[in-house]
């Protein structure tokens, strides 16, 4: 605790208290999130001498790896996010349906939040790799081996990294979701039952509406994770399934190359302001809904 | 049913169904869940504590034929490794103290004042939360170059710091919210000072969740792989090590080293699992 203790005022009153309080998280934030988000269109849009110039971004858009990059990650996104969200629904419902041991559930289900996109990649490609255990299990009942993780096949190493993704963080979408069905009265299902509503009308007319805001930040986090997926894809495909903060990456690391890996950041930008905004927009919409109710 | 809810922590289970119908499919859903979550697991620990012969031979076992340290201390005997992990603990460590005593007075502050520009700091908060702050790394090693923090302990900590501050803000301030003012007041009519009041009364009462907030921090630093990468060239931390060398080591020392970034996880999701759904389920309102 290094500010000042709050002095004694009614919480109400007017003081300078909540601004000490306030302040260092406050600058901290400008130095370190709005200070790199104006750097960063800076150096996009400058050449290496430092004048004003498209040079990074044209090589960002005519690099071979660009597109492939792009529709990569916009892919992984649109497969990953709602497979996620329909399973973690699932869980959620699960956890809640008043089942025993829920609790050891809810722990085992738990365990990848805390586990890292490198660590999940590395975990799948011990299972998928030439020499691994699935390829044990299709050896052991005759099927002979499958190069899952090849240049050949992008189709499996595009299904592993999205069986990785899932594994790893799925979680969160199931806890945040956990946390808003907790929040529900449980009176409402309870009225539609009575009234004969099936399980399906209780979930799709009752539950799923209410759920609203839970799903909506479930979605916005993941698919902004969606749009930095990076270490998973390193882990089991190397350069092969390229990224684009995978590119980012090598462009500032192996080609030293600030502006190109500037651009590539504005970019992932761009997609998650266009995804705040819509989520913004959409919880706009609930509170003139919750208005009406 | 009605023993159902002494096995749960954290989930308010619903009310047991009355007219129970069969449930078996549901239990057989989750068990599958359950192997698809924990099996990954098994099978990286018992690559981890078999020979480096036993993870390229084929096919393998589905269970350790023998238990070995080999695998382990290869990865440990790795040039780079042990530094690394050393750099992993400081930049946690120091990432957990800058969040917390950056974090912790504003989310006391949010929950205690009501303020010109609250919901401006609120709205700055939630921008964050909405935004790729890890990607953020590549325009600030610029900075960092020009103010000589480059390829830092310090560097990446205060990255990481941005990364967490918005959740450890979020979640200290429903931590007050919890604790009522009433208390605090109550204090200073026994003759408190407010700074007493606040150090023996609320405090207390909310050093708990904020040390789950401090665990949930340290986990985000400790798995954090892409600003750490971008950041730091020669004092790499554990994840950013193990990245830039993937490509060209051998198996054993990935598997090994994919073990050695779960442990810690697994220990503190472990310890907090109370918080689980306060800490990650929380939802910006």
């Amino acid at each position: 605790m290094g500010t000042a203790p709050p002095p004694a005022v009614r919480p109400r009153r007017r003081s300078f208290a909540p601004y000490l309080l306030l302040g260092p998280a406050a600058v901290f934030m400008a130095v370190f999130f709005l200070w790199p988000m104006l750097q960063a269109v800076t150096l996009a849009f400058r050449d290496t001498a430092g004048e004003l110039s498209l040079q990074s971004l044209r090589t960002m858009i005519t690099d071979v790896n660009f597109w492939p990059a792009l529709k990569d990650t916009l892919l992984l996104t649109l497969v990953i996010v709602p497979s996620q969200l329909v399973l973690a629904l699932i869980m959620a419902l699960l956890l809640m349906a008043g089942l025993r041991f829920s609790g050891v559930f809810l722990y085992a289900w738990a365990i990848p939040l805390g586990i890292s996109d490198l660590a999940s990649g590395i975990v799948w490609l011990a299972i998928f790799t030439q020499n691994g255990y699935v390829n044990s299990v299709l050896q052991a009942v005759g099927l002979g081996q499958i190069t899952f993780l090849s240049y050949e096949l992008p189709v499996t190493l595009f299904l592993v990294a999205v069986l990785a993704e899932a594994w790893r963080a799925t979680a969160i979408v199931m806890v945040i979701l956990v946390a808003g069905l907790q929040v529900i009265p449980k009176d409402y299902a309870e009225a539609a039952e009575v009234f004969g509503a099936t399980a399906w009308q209780r979930l799709r007319y009752v539950t799923l509406p209410l759920l609203r805001p839970s799903l909506q930040v479930a979605l916005i986090l993941r698919t902004i994770l969606a749009f930095q997926v990076f270490a998973v894809v390193i882990a089991l495909a190397g350069r092969n399934l390229p990224v684009l903060a995978g590119e980012a990456y090598t462009w500032y690391g192996d080609n030293h190359n600030v502006g190109v890996a500037a651009g590539y950041s504005l970019l992932i930008m761009l997609f998650s302001l266009v995804n705040t905004g819509i989520y913004l927009r959409a919880l706009r919409v609930q509170d003139e809904q919750a208005r009406m109710v | 049913m009605a023993t159902s809810s002494a096995a749960v922590q954290g989930v308010a289970i619903a009310t047991p169904q009355r007219h129970a119908p069969n449930r078996w499919p549901l239990y057989v859903m989750a068990v599958v869940l359950t192997l698809f979550f924990i099996l990954p697991i098994y099978l990286i620990a018992i690559a981890a504590i078999s020979t480096p012969a036993e993870i390229s031979a084929f096919p393998k076992a589905l269970y350790p034929r023998q238990i070995s340290l080999d695998t382990l201390l290869f990865f440990l005997r790795f040039p780079g490794v042990v530094p690394s992990m050393i750099n992993s603990v400081a930049v946690a460590l120091l990432t957990l103290v800058l969040s917390t005593t950056i974090g912790a007075p504003a989310g006391y502050g949010l929950a205690r004042f009501v303020f010109r520009g609250r919901d401006a700091f609120k709205m700055l908060i939630l921008i964050t939360r909405a935004f790729p702050i890890a990607i953020l790394a590549v325009p600030l090693a610029v900075s960092f170059i020009n103010w000589n923090l480059y390829d830092t302990v310090l560097a990446v900590a205060l990255v990481h710091t941005t990364l967490a501050l918005p959740t450890t803000v979020l979640i200290t301030s429903s931590i007050f919210l919890a604790v009522p003012y009433d208390l605090e007041e109550a204090a200073w009519t026994l003759g408190c000072t407010p700074i007493g009041a606040f150090t023996r009364v609320a405090l207390p009462l909310a050093i708990p969740g904020i040390a789950a907030a401090s665990i949930f921090t340290f986990v985000l630093s400790w798995n954090e792989v892409f600003a750490a990468s971008i950041l730091t060239v020669q004092n790499r931390t554990l994840p950013a090590q193990m990245l830039s060398t993937l490509s060209n080591s051998p198996l054993p020392y990935r598997f090994a080293g994919g073990f050695v970034l779960i442990v810690p996880s697994l220990v503190f999701i472990f310890l907090i699992r109370r918080y689980l759904l306060s800490m990650w389920g929380r939802v910006v309102k």
